[in-house]
C-alpha cells in the first residue's frame, strides 16, 4: 500500500463517525429538536460497545450495545424536552456532561484492552484496481452503511410521506398541531434515531477507529457533528460533502504537522474547521437564498388546549 | 326568531353549553349552536367575541372547559383535528396553518389522510383550482406567497378532503371580490351537494348573500339567532356590537401640502424565484391626504410595502424620498427615525412577535423613542405605552399585558395599527389595515387613519377592499403585475375602472372581456 492510499483510507475512517452522528442529529433537528447531547451519547456508545465487545468477544454485540446506549440516552433527553417541555439547550448540555461522566465509569474496567481490526469487505477483482480499488471496494461495512444511510435519509426526508410530516413539524409545530400531525410522537422517534446514530458513531470510534477505550476518546467529535449539520444547511447531501471535507482536512493537517512545514501546529489544527465552513458556505451561496434553520428548531412545544 | 330549515332528521352537529375559560376570561360562555345538513350557517360577532375559540373547539384543536358536542345526534368527543377530519370536518383557519419552507403541493399533501403521492396531489390541486377558480402554483414555496394566495391554499386543502362540515374562519378577508365571488359559487354548490358550512366573516353583505341562519355572539355568549336576509347589515352590526355603527367622517377640508413620500422610477427585482418585480413605480403622498393602493393580492403589494418600509433597499438613494430625505438605501429603522411608520400585512409574526407581551411589542417600532434609553428598556414606560394604545384603540385583552398571540385577530390588528398611529408619524404606510376586523373596529381604524391625515400626516393605505379605499382615500392608484397606474383623485375613479385596472385590461384594448 502506498502512503497516498493509506492517507485516503484514513480519511474515510476519520469521516465516517462524523457522518453517522451528524445524520442522526440532522433528522432530530429537521423535526425541530436541537439535541446538544451528541458528544455524550457518542461517548456512551463508545464505552458500552467496547465493554460489550470485549466481554462477549463479539463486534456485532458491541455495535448493538453502542446503538442501544445512544438510544437510551436519547430517550432520557426526549422525556425531559418533550414530556416536560424543558429548555433544549440546557437539557442537551446536561446530557453531554452526564454521558461523558457515565461513559468513563462504564469504560474504566476496560482501559488497556484491545480489539482486533474489523474485517474489511473485499470484492475480488474490483478491489485490485489501483488506488480507487481499495478506496471504494475494500472498506469496512460501516463505511458502506453510512453512505447508504445518507441516501436513505435524503430519500426519507424529501420523498416519503412520513418525511414530509417530520419536516412540517420541524418547520412550524403550531400549524402542524392544528392540522393534527403527531408532533410529540414524530419528535420522539427523531430524537431516538439521533441517539442511535450517535451511539453507532461511538461504537465505530471504539471498535474500528482506535480499537481501544480511553475516557474522553470522542474528543469533541460530537460537537463537530453538530456544527456540520448547521453548515450543511440541514441537507443530507451536503452533510456527506462536509463530513468528508472535514475528515480529509483533519488527516491532511496531521500529516502536514508531521512533515514540519514551519507553520505553527495550532494554525494547522484550525484548517479543517475553516475548510469545512468555507466549502459549505460556497455551496449555500450558489444556492441563492440562505437556508435557515427549521422554523421551530429548539422551541419547546406547548400546545394551547 | 328561528329561520326555516328544511330538514327532518337530527342536525349534523349540535353544540350544547360549550364554555372555554382562559384564566379569568370566559371566551365562550354556554354556547348552543346547531347546524343542519347542507346549511350555510354564519357565526358573527365582533373581535374577541369568541368565534375562533368556538370553532377550534369544534375542530378538536382546543379542549372546552364544559359542554357537549353531538354529531348526527350522537355525543362525540373530538380530541384532535385528526378525529375531527375523520368525522368529516374541514377547517380553514383564521391564522394560516401553513409551512413557509414547503411548497404549495407539500402543504396540501401533509394534511391529507389516505393514500396519496405528490403527483396525484398536484393533479388534484390543479383540478380543484380550475373548477373553483382558485389559481395556485403547486411548486412554489409558501414563503414567497401573499396572504391572499396563502388563504387560497387553506381553502383548496379543505376542499380536497370532501368534508361534510366545512368551517371557514374569515376566508374572504384577503380575497379579491372576484375570488370571493368564486368562493361563494363554490360554497353554494357544496351546500347543494349536502355539505354543511359554518361561515365566520365580518363582511355582513357576504353573509346576507350566503346564509339563511346566523348565530351572533357577543362577549362569548349567543345573543341572537337570526335570518340575515331579513335584516340589514346595519341592524346585524348593531346586534353584534350592542350599539349602532356609524360611518366615518372625512368631512374636514384638507389642503395637502409638502410631499412626505416620493417614489420615482422605483425598480426592484423579485425577491425569490417567483416574487413579483416592481417596474417604474412613481408615487407621491402629501401631508394631509390618504393615498390608496388597490390591487389583487400577489401583484406586487408585498414588494411595494417592503420597498417603502426599507425591508428591501432600492438601487439608489433617490428612488424613495421620505420627508425630503433620500432614503432608498436606508433601512427600516433609519426611515422610522425620519418620522415614518409602517404596518405590514401579517400581524402575527411580522407586525408583532407572538410570544412577546404587548409592552415588549411596543419596542419593535418605538425603540428609538421613549421606551428605551441608551440600550436599556424602560419597562414601566413600555407598559404605560401599551396601556395607552390598548385604551385609545379599544383593544380587548384577556389580561393586563398579554402575549400578542393571546389577542383575537382583530384586536391584535387594532393594537399594531394603534402602536404606529400613536407615534404621530409624518408618514404611515399600512398594508391591509382592516384585515379580519369587525365593522366597529374597522370604522375605528379607518377613522384613526383619516384623522391622522387631517392632522397633517401623509397616509398610504394598501388594500384589496375597494369599499374601504373609496371611503378613506383622497387619491388612488391600482397596482397590477408590479406596475402602478397613474395616481388620480378618488372622484375620477369608478369601481368599474378600478376593476379593469386590477385585471390589467384598462389600457390594453378597453375591451370588457374580463373574467
Ligand atoms: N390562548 C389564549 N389565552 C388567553 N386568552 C385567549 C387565548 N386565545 C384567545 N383568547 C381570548 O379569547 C377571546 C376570544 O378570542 P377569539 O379568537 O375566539 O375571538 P374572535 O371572535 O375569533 O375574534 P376575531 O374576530 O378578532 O378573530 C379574546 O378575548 C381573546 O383575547
Ligand atoms: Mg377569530
Amino acid at each position: 500500500m502506498t502512503t497516498f492510499e493509506a492517507i485516503l483510507l484514513t480519511i474515510v475512517t476519520a469521516s465516517t463517525p462524523l457522518l453517522i452522528a451528524a445524520l442522526g442529529e440532522l433528522v432530530a433537528e429537521r423535526s425541530g429538536v436541537l439535541n446538544l447531547g451528541v458528544e455524550g451519547m457518542m461517548a456512551m456508545g463508545a464505552a458500552c460497545s467496547f465493554a460489550a465487545a470485549v466481554t462477549f468477544d463479539s463486534t456485532l454485540l458491541g455495535v448493538g450495545a453502542g446503538i442501544l446506549a445512544g438510544a437510551l440516552m436519547a430517550s432520557l433527553f426526549a422525556l425531559v424536552v418533550l414530556g416536560f417541555a424543558a429548555n433544549q439547550v440546557g437539557s442537551g448540555l446536561a446530557l453531554t456532561i452526564f454521558g461523558l461522566g457515565l461513559s468513563g465509569l462504564i469504560g474504566a474496567p476496560f482501559v488497556g484492552a484491545r480489539r482486533d481490526p474489523v474485517a474489511h469487505i473485499d470484492i475480488p477483482g474490483l478491489s485490485d484496481i489501483p488506488v480507487i480499488g481499495r478506496l471504494f471496494f475494500e472498506q469496512d461495512l460501516f463505511v458502506y452503511a453510512s453512505i447508504a444511510l445518507t441516501i436513505l435519509v435524503a430519500i426519507y426526508l424529501t420523498r416519503t410521506r412520513s418525511g414530509l410530516t417530520l419536516r412540517s413539524i420541524g418547520e412550524n409545530h403550531t400549524s402542524a398541531n392544528a392540522l393534527g400531525l403527531p408532533v410529540w410522537r414524530v419528535r420522539f422517534w427523531a430524537i431516538l434515531f439521533g441517539g442511535a446514530c450517535a451511539g453507532l458513531a461511538g461504537a465505530y470510534l471504539a471498535l474500528v477507529y482506535t480499537r481501544f477505550w480511553s475516557p474522553g476518546m470522542t474528543a469533541g467529535r460530537g460537537w463537530i457533528a453538530l456544527a456540520l449539520v448547521v453548515f450543511a444547511a440541514w441537507r443530507p447531501g451536503w452533510l456527506l460533502v462536509g463530513a468528508y471535507i472535514f475528515g480529509a482536512a483533519t488527516v491532511l493537517q496531521l500529516h502536514a504537522q508531521a512533515a514540519q512545514f514551519g507553520v505553527p501546529p495550532q494554525v494547522l489544527s484550525a484548517v479543517p474547521y475553516l475548510a469545512t465552513i468555507l466549502a459549505l458556505l460556497l455551496l449555500s451561496l450558489r444556492h441563492g437564498r440562505a437556508i435557515g434553520a427549521p422554523g421551530s428548531l429548539g422551541v419547546p412545544f406547548v400546545p394551547d388546549r | 326568531m328561528k329561520a326555516d330549515v328544511s330538514s327532518s332528521g337530527p342536525p349534523l352537529v349540535e353544540l350544547k353549553g360549550i364554555s372555554k375559560r382562559y384564566g379569568d376570561l370566559l371566551a365562550n360562555d354556554g354556547i348552543d349552536l346547531s347546524i343542519e345538513p347542507g346549511e350555510i350557517h354564519a357565526l358573527l360577532g365582533e373581535n374577541g367575541a369568541g368565534k375562533s375559540t368556538l370553532v377550534k373547539i369544534l375542530y378538536g384543536v382546543i379542549e372546552p372547559s364544559a359542554g357537549e358536542i353531538r354529531w348526527e345526534g350522537r355525543p362525540v368527543s373530538i380530541g384532535s383535528p385528526v378525529e375531527a377530519r375523520n368525522l368529516g370536518l374541514g377547517m380553514v383557519f383564521q391564522h394560516f396553518s401553513l409551512f413557509d419552507e414547503l411548497t404549495v403541493a407539500e402543504n396540501i399533501a401533509v394534511a391529507l389522510s389516505g393514500d396519496w403521492d405528490l403527483a396525484t396531489v398536484r393533479g388534484k390541486l390543479g383540478e380543484i383550482s380550475r373548477t373553483y377558480g382558485l389559481a395556485l402554483d403547486a411548486d412554489r414555496a409558501v414563503w414567497t406567497l401573499s396572504a391572499g394566495e396563502r388563504q387560497r391554499i387553506e381553502i383548496v386543502r379543505c376542499l380536497l378532503q370532501n368534508p361534510r362540515l366545512l368551517i371557514l374562519d374569515e376566508p374572504t378577508s384577503v380575497l379579491t371580490p372576484q375570488e370571493a365571488e368564486h368562493l361563494f359559487t363554490t360554497l353554494d354548490r357544496l351546500s347543494a351537494e349536502g355539505c354543511s358550512i359554518l361561515y365566520i366573516s365580518h363582511k355582513l353583505e357576504e353573509v346576507r348573500r350566503l346564509c339563511r341562519r346566523a348565530t351572533i355572539l357577543r362577549a362569548g355568549r349567543v345573543v341572537a339567532t337570526i335570518d340575515p336576509r331579513a335584516s340589514s347589515a346595519r341592524e346585524i352590526a348593531a346586534l353584534m356590537v350592542g350599539s349602532e355603527v356609524g360611518e366615518i367622517r372625512t368631512d374636514a377640508p384638507h389642503h395637502p401640502e409638502g410631499e412626505m413620500l416620493k417614489v420615482a422610477s422605483l425598480n426592484l427585482p423579485p425577491a425569490g424565484m417567483h416574487g413579483q418585480s416592481l417596474r417604474d413605480i412613481d408615487l407621491t403622498a402629501r401631508a394631509g391626504e390618504v393615498v390608496g393602493i388597490a390591487g389583487i393580492a400577489g401583484n406586487g403589494q408585498t414588494e411595494l410595502f417592503a420597498a417603502l418600509s426599507g425591508e428591501r433597499l432600492a438601487g439608489g438613494p433617490d428612488a424613495v424620498v421620505i420627508a425630503g430625505r433620500p432614503v432608498g438605501t436606508t433601512g427600516i429603522d433609519g426611515r422610522r427615525r425620519l418620522g415614518a411608520a409602517f404596518v405590514p400585512e401579517e400581524r402575527l409574526g411580522h407586525a408583532a412577535a407572538p410570544t412577546h407581551r404587548l409592552s415588549e411589542n411596543t419596542l419593535i417600532s418605538h425603540a428609538a423613542a421613549e421606551v428605551s434609553r441608551s440600550g436599556f428598556i424602560l419597562v414601566n414606560a413600555a407598559r404605560r405605552l401599551a396601556r395607552t394604545i390598548v385604551q385609545s384603540f379599544d383593544v380587548r385583552t384577556p389580561e393586563g399585558d398579554p402575549q400578542a398571540r393571546k389577542l383575537s385577530g382583530g384586536n391584535l390588528q387594532k393594537f399594531v395599527i394603534g402602536r404606529e398611529i400613536i407615534r404621530k408619524p409624518k408618514l404611515i404606510v399600512v398594508d391591509q389595515p382592516t384585515w379580519g376586523v369587525d365593522a366597529g373596529a374597522a370604522r375605528l381604524i379607518r377613522q384613526a387613519l383619516v384623522d391622522l391625515a387631517r392632522q397633517g400626516s401623509a397616509v398610504v393605505v394598501v388594500s384589496q377592499d375597494l369599499d374601504e379605499l373609496f371611503e378613506v382615500a383622497d387619491r388612488m392608484a391600482v397596482i397590477h403585475q408590479g406596475t402602478l397606474s397613474p395616481l388620480k383623485p378618488i372622484g375620477e375613479w369608478t369601481k368599474e375602472a378600478v376593476g379593469l385596472e386590477m385585471l390589467g385590461v384598462a389600457q390594453a384594448s378597453g375591451g370588457v372581456h374580463a373574467v
